[in-house]
């Protein structure tokens, strides 16, 4: 880690604690969705960015944690007990739904989540009988943990900072161990990752696993959040614009997602004065960043980069992971 | 007996239009190795070139018709092309997905923001009438739809099996770069194929708008099956998706009467992900060499 890194790091974290220091309450409540919609996306981003899969699953498993801790905690159950249930489902299901899926053919994952997002939907609109059906579940509670109680908006966005900040570290220390690099070799060669004897069907179906478990844990914190879910706010199109958040960011970056993220949940507010056609300039912008900069945001600085300052890279290693 | 033949027809009837579009889908993926998310949107937006025609230029239905099928070769098609998948091939797969992703955003909210949110009453080429078939009363609607789009789907295989063209098309599609040294013009080739989706999806949109109403959002769900009976049929096939179109045309209708309203779009779904587990290279498919 340079000196760099490490103010950078640094910096960061301040300033997460500090931004929300005199805002409103509204901008809090954006600063604190933008803190959970970046821990779904640098969970898709493990999933897209290290394993090379597309899923278009990631709100439905934002729902299904949403879902799961909103039901558990206003039937009374502490929303520490909520998170853990909310996470291993998510990961059971992912594995159960990649396994299949991965099997066969690298696509198919698409497809298979494509499916499974649109099925989430009708289930939680038509089981009225748990979901509480298109009116979704009102007056979800807000974790209260001994003196700290998160019900304003203040210490509920410290709440989410401190989840954020554990999530990324816990990621930060995955992706340094043997599990993350080996999600890195599949990223750069699958074929030789294999022939070194990794198992890379086991690993893709880890790594979307693990994705899909962080998109619950953004679904748990969602559900206080908002204190509101309805199936509505699960669609398909979330899972598009959470995709859009890694790879517009750069997807295999670290901070892509957290970029990204920032960039879709922020643009919104930015381009207000843009009315309806707002979506129609986003849409443009994804355009034209994928046409100029397949790797995002951040491999396009990476290229500026590169190309102000032209260092010589060796020859023989670029070779030697080529084959 | 009477009312299973009346939802047989009208779901082969949806079906084949739902064809048109998977057709479309699988032609661009054999062609250029392109996922067209917005193929849905596609299929939504010539009704609209043709409601322009009308309303903005006081143009009759045949003329409106015919500019629109023109504008969708151009702009589906030529442009679609030119603009976005070729500076976007050399990088893979990924970001092609989601710059369709974007396109389909683009169009359908361009739609909403600059014609209208409100579902459109599109003109019929059809006699609206409904006849008697053993019983069962059958829409001229219908089977005027399924004609066309047999005849459509029809016409393309005669062009792709007896033409040198079509051929040569099928010839890049196999392989590329064998296809260039026997000589094909391997990038005019893929323009034709992107050419041939532009009209596939205008004819779709003229047939289906006219039941459906034109409404900005109608590519969702068109989308979502075209994609689901290409991948049913056999991802690789052309007669595949037409298999896939018609087994979900059929299928949906049936699940409408017999098993519930509310579950009735689960039904693709279901058997998209059967499918993928049981036969992953589709009903009609030969599966592919697997790339390591």
């Amino acid at each position: 880690m340079t000196a760099f890194r490490i103010l950078f790091l640094i910096t960061f974290s301040v300033a997460l604690l500090l931004a929300p220091i005199g805002q409103s309450n509204y901008i809090i409540y954006i600063l604190c969705s933008w803190l959970i919609f970046s821990i779904s996306a640098m969970g898709l981003n493990l999933t897209l960015g290290y394993a090379g899969q597309i899923s278009l699953a990631q709100a439905a498993f934002m729902g299904i944690g949403a879902y799961v801790t909103a039901l558990l905690t206003m039937a009374g159950v502490h929303w520490l007990v909520a998170v853990f249930c909310s996470i291993s489902a998510t990961f059971l299901i992912g594995l159960a739904l990649g396994y299949p899926a991965l099997r066969v053919q690298h696509h198919f994952l698409a497809f298979v989540t494509l499916a499974f997002n649109a099925l989430v939907f009708l289930v939680l609109r038509n089981e009225e009988w748990l979901t509480g059906g298109s009116l979704g579940l009102v007056g979800i509670p807000r974790p209260v943990f001994g003196p700290f109680d998160t019900m304003k908006q203040l210490p509920f966005y410290y709440f989410t900072v401190v989840c954020f900040l554990v999530t990324a570290g816990a990621m930060a220390w995955m992706l340094r161990s043997p599990w993350g690099r080996a999600f890195k070799a599949l990223r750069e060669n699958p074929i030789r990752a294999n022939s070194l004897g990794l198992n890379t069907t086991r690993m893709t179906l880890l790594a979307f696993a693990i994705g899909s478990s962080m998109a619950g844990l953004a679904g748990a914190l969602q559900a206080p959040l908002v204190q509101f879910i309805e199936p509505g706010s699960f669609t398909l199109i979330l899972s598009l614009k959470i995709l859009l958040m890694v790879i517009v960011g750069g997807s295999g970056y670290f901070f892509g997602p957290i970029l990204g993220a920032a960039l879709v949940v922020l643009l919104p507010e930015m381009l207000r004065f843009t009315d309806g056609y707002y979506l129609i300039i986003y849409a443009l912008l994804v355009l034209v960043v994928m046409i100029f900069s397949p790797q995002g945001l951040l491999g396009l600085g990476r290229k500026l980069l590169i190309a102000m300052k032209p260092r010589k890279e060796r020859g023989d290693l670029k070779q030697g992971a080529q084959l | 007996m009477a009312e299973l033949l009346q939802i047989l027809i009208s779901g082969l009837s949806s079906g084949a239009i739902y064809a048109l579009a998977a057709v479309g889908f699988t032609l661009l993926w054999q062609a250029s190795q392109t996922i067209n998310f917005a193929q849905g949107e596609f299929v939504m937006l010539p009704a609209f070139f043709v409601l322009a025609g009308m309303t903005l230029f006081g143009l009759p239905l045949w003329a409106a018709i015919l500019t629109a099928f023109v504008l969708s070769i151009v702009i589906l098609g030529a442009m679609f092309k030119k603009l976005v998948v070729e500076p976007m091939l050399p990088h893979g797969t990924m970001p092609l997905v989601i710059a369709t992703i974007a396109l389909g955003l683009l169009m359908k909210e361009s739609v909403k923001e600059f014609y209208s949110a409100q579902g459109q009453p599109f003109p019929s080429l059809f006699p609206q009438h409904v006849m008697d078939f053993f019983g069962a009363s059958v829409s001229v609607q219908d089977l005027c739809n399924l004609a066309v789009a047999f005849a459509a789907i029809i016409a393309l295989q005669l062009f792709l099996q007896r033409t040198r063209t079509g051929r040569a098309m099928q010839a890049t599609a196999q392989d590329p770069r064998v296809a260039e040294i026997l000589g094909v013009d391997v990038k005019r080739m893929v323009m034709y194929t992107f050419l041939i989706n532009g009209a596939l999806a205008a004819i779709a949109s003229i047939l289906i708008s006219p039941v459906y109403l034109a409404k900005f959002s109608n590519g969702e769900t068109l989308g979502m099956i075209a994609f689901i009976a290409a991948i049913v049929g056999g991802f690789n096939q052309i007669r595949g998706a037409l298999v896939g179109g018609l087994l979900i045309g059929v299928l949906d209708n049936l699940a409408a009467v017999y098993i519930s309203a509310e579950y009735r779009t689960a039904i693709p779904l279901i058997l998209l992900i059967v499918i993928i587990m049981v036969r992953p290279q589709g009903i009609m498919g030969t599966s592919e060499g697997r790339t390591v």
